[in-house]
């Protein structure tokens, strides 16, 4: 394997082990590692590869799929892949087979009774941090509370609601409203 | 207790679901979910629109996913493949969730410093962001609802949400710490 390659894949997969509670818990070690330690890229091109993989569908981890490419080309984009998914599924396969190995053991309800409050805890906050930081003002968050309220009422298409939202957004953002 | 969680591990609301659609279910949600979200998707689809998994499910599922390393949204496509389908289940997901993405998101690299410049994209891409926000909040709403109405569940949900939405601690402490106590804490409590 050419050392470029080996570089991205010891780079990243030790990163993904770190990436409890989320992906975007490791940006900041990912900045560091691509352009302080390797000089892969400068710090304006890392802001713009940020800046895509924000704006693109899919896993916010994709990050590492681009830098990946922009290092290497395919090649960077699959090891680099690879690297940042494939330690951590290793455990989660494992775990669920686990599961369903011992469905309904005592320590397992336990597992689960212990983990909900502190995972409906940290969605919630990831949704408090979400809303202070929208972008766009008032407008944008009368979207995401009548996005909220429409879920929660009917069972429109999320797709036509993410489209509702962008036009919504487009027209009051024409009409001065943003 | 829920009698779902010892039904067996194919209930039959999911029979017919094949590996394949596994992959165009996660590949459609893959390339389409702007603004991201992703759990809340993941939600919407499997346990409001085809009621695969119940509610129950889903969340115990989720709380592991967060709980342990990894990207939430690939544990979960890795738990719900495995839970409906099996291993060829487990892959078929994963490969849905990442693999069509990330072609699109090279793909969108190469074109993104024209597309950067069109205001229109920007407007769009923060009117569906705000949407997207909607899928979460009912995640979180839904995840809240169904903590045990108990003092000690509901304080630590509460301590989860000061300690990483105000104090700002970083997530792997909140885990590493938070969830063994809660664990050990749900284990000594008689149900």
């Amino acid at each position: 394997m050419p050392r470029l390659l080996l570089d991205l894949l010891i780079v990243f997969a030790p990163l993904s082990l770190a990436t409890i509670g989320g992906g975007q818990t490791i940006v900041a070690d990912i900045h560091r590692q691509v352009v302080d330690v390797h000089h892969w890229m400068t710090s304006a091109q890392f802001v713009d590869v940020f800046a895509i993989s924000r704006m693109a569908p899919g896993p916010g981890s994709l990050l590492v799929t681009l830098i990946g490419w922009e290092v290497a080309g395919v090649p960077g984009a699959i090891v680099a892949t690879i690297a940042i998914f494939g330690p951590t599924l290793v455990l989660i396969y494992a775990t669920a087979r686990l599961w369903a190995k011992y469905r309904g053991a005592q320590w397992q309800i336990a597992i689960e009774a212990g983990l909900r409050p502190v995972a409906a805890g940290m969605i919630l906050a990831a949704v408090y941090v979400l809303l202070q930081s929208l972008e766009g003002g008032l407008l944008a968050l009368a979207i995401a509370l009548s996005s909220t309220a429409i879920l929660l009422t009917t069972r429109a298409n999320a797709i036509i609601l993410l489209c509702g939202g962008a036009g919504v957004f487009a027209i009051g953002h024409a009409l001065g409203l943003a | 207790m829920n009698d779902t969680t010892t039904a067996p591990a194919q209930g039959p609301t999911a029979q017919g679901l094949t590996a394949l659609k596994l992959f165009l279910i996660f590949a459609r949600i893959g390339v389409t979910s702007f603004g991201g979200g992703l759990s809340g998707w993941l939600l919407r689809v499997f346990v409001q629109d085809y009621r695969w998994l119940t509610e129950e499910e889903f969340l115990n599922g989720l709380a592991i996913a967060q709980a342990l390393p990894g990207v939430n949204v690939s544990n979960m496509a890795v738990w719900i493949g495995y839970r409906l389908r099996g291993g060829i289940g487990a892959a078929a997901s994963l490969a849905g969730i990442i693999v069509p993405p990330a072609i699109l998101i090279v793909a969108l690299a190469a074109v993104f410093s024209s597309l950067r410049n069109f205001e229109l994209t920007h407007l769009a891409l923060t009117g569906a962001g705000a949407a997207a926000v909607g899928l979460s909040l009912v995640m979180g709403i839904t995840a809240a609802r169904r903590v045990p109405r108990r003092a000690l569940p509901v304080a630590i949900m509460a301590a989860t949400f000061v300690a990483v939405a105000i104090l700002r601690l970083p997530l792997i402490w909140v885990v590493l710490i938070g969830s063994p106590i809660s664990v050990l804490l749900a284990a000594r409590t008689p149900r």
